[in-house]
């Protein structure tokens, strides 16, 4: 049961995921984006970063990268495949996830906690965790405005709330459709996380909201 | 020539429009701030190099989820 975490160029936080993973027992690997095999892997995670620059646009180039295959592989097969910030720009970019990050709505870069509520527990990320919790996890980006054309049909599993999992337009940080933070495939197993779970993982940080979303994602099965 | 589709918000239009209110250009009405990307190509057939482009834009240059485009040869 080990964790594939996938480096591409520009990838920068590979070290917290598999760090991360460490903390609730999780083994994992860290696999540079020209692998084209990742047979024996339970999971995988698509870091946060700058995978080829952003150049283009934000993970427009990744989606190219020959590790991709195996990663669509994966996902059709029903594997766990999180991608976290640009990790979830490329899961959409890779049309294995609707919709699209553009920047934030107020065009400054955010970087704070902020807070997310479980809106559907249906994704690999969510099975564990009840329904309506808020949770407090650190976000950390530019492009992270969420757009889908066809939002009632995308699964929201997070969205951005106030204190007590409130969602208005003033607790929405980025402007992104339907206050989402996380946003997962029909099937549940693809899901995008803006935040960063990863950095929520001991009290020490700040917040330990992370450790449960990891969990549950570690502790999910491959799906039919 | 990448546009924003015009149902997709331009934060960075937006900001520009905003911008040349307050210097006084008070008829702006709308800004898109867009994307041109300028492609050589080593052979001269202008259709071939049209269709090609337009495949380029298709898997790679453009995402339909947000943006369109516009294909001009240049000789």
């Amino acid at each position: 049961m080990t964790v594939a975490v996938v480096v591409f160029p520009g990838t920068n936080c590979e070290q917290d995921v598999a760090y991360g993973l460490g903390v609730i027992g999780a083994d994992s690997e860290l696999v540079w984006h020209r692998e084209t095999d990742l047979s024996g892997y339970s999971a995988v995670v698509l870091p946060g970063g700058f995978a080829h620059g952003d150049y283009l646009r934000t993970g427009a180039i990744a989606r190219f990268s020959p590790v991709m295959h195996e990663v669509t592989r994966l996902a059709r097969e029903g594997y766990p495949i999180l991608g976290i910030c640009n990790g979830f720009q490329i899961l959409c970019e890779s049309g294995l996830l609707p919709g699209a990050l553009i920047r934030n709505r107020d065009l400054r870069f955010i970087c704070r906690p902020v807070e997310v509520r479980v809106r559907s527990t249906t994704s690999v990320l969510t099975a564990g965790v009840e329904a309506g919790r808020v949770l407090t996890l650190p976000l950390n980006s530019y492009e992270g405005n969420y757009v889908a054309s066809d939002l009632p049909s995308v699964e929201v599993v997070l969205e951005y709330c106030g204190p007590d999992g409130e969602t208005s337009e003033r607790h929405n940080p980025n402007g992104s459709m339907g206050s989402s933070a996380a946003v997962a495939n029909s099937r549940g197993n693809v899901v995008g996380i803006m935040p960063h779970p990863e950095r929520a993982i001991e009290t020490v940080l700040g917040s330990a909201d992370g450790r449960v979303l990891l969990e549950s994602f570690v502790g999910s099965t491959a799906r039919d | 020539m990448i546009k924003r589709r015009a149902d997709i918000a331009d934060p960075q239009g937006s900001t520009v429009g905003a911008a040349l209110r307050a210097l006084g250009y008070e008829n702006v009405s709308e800004v898109r701030v867009d994307k041109a990307i300028t492609i050589t190509l080593s052979d001269s057939d202008p259709r071939a190099a049209e269709a090609q482009v337009r495949e380029m834009c298709e898997k790679l240059l453009a995402n339909p989820v947000l943006e369109d485009f516009e294909v001009v040869v240049e000789r």
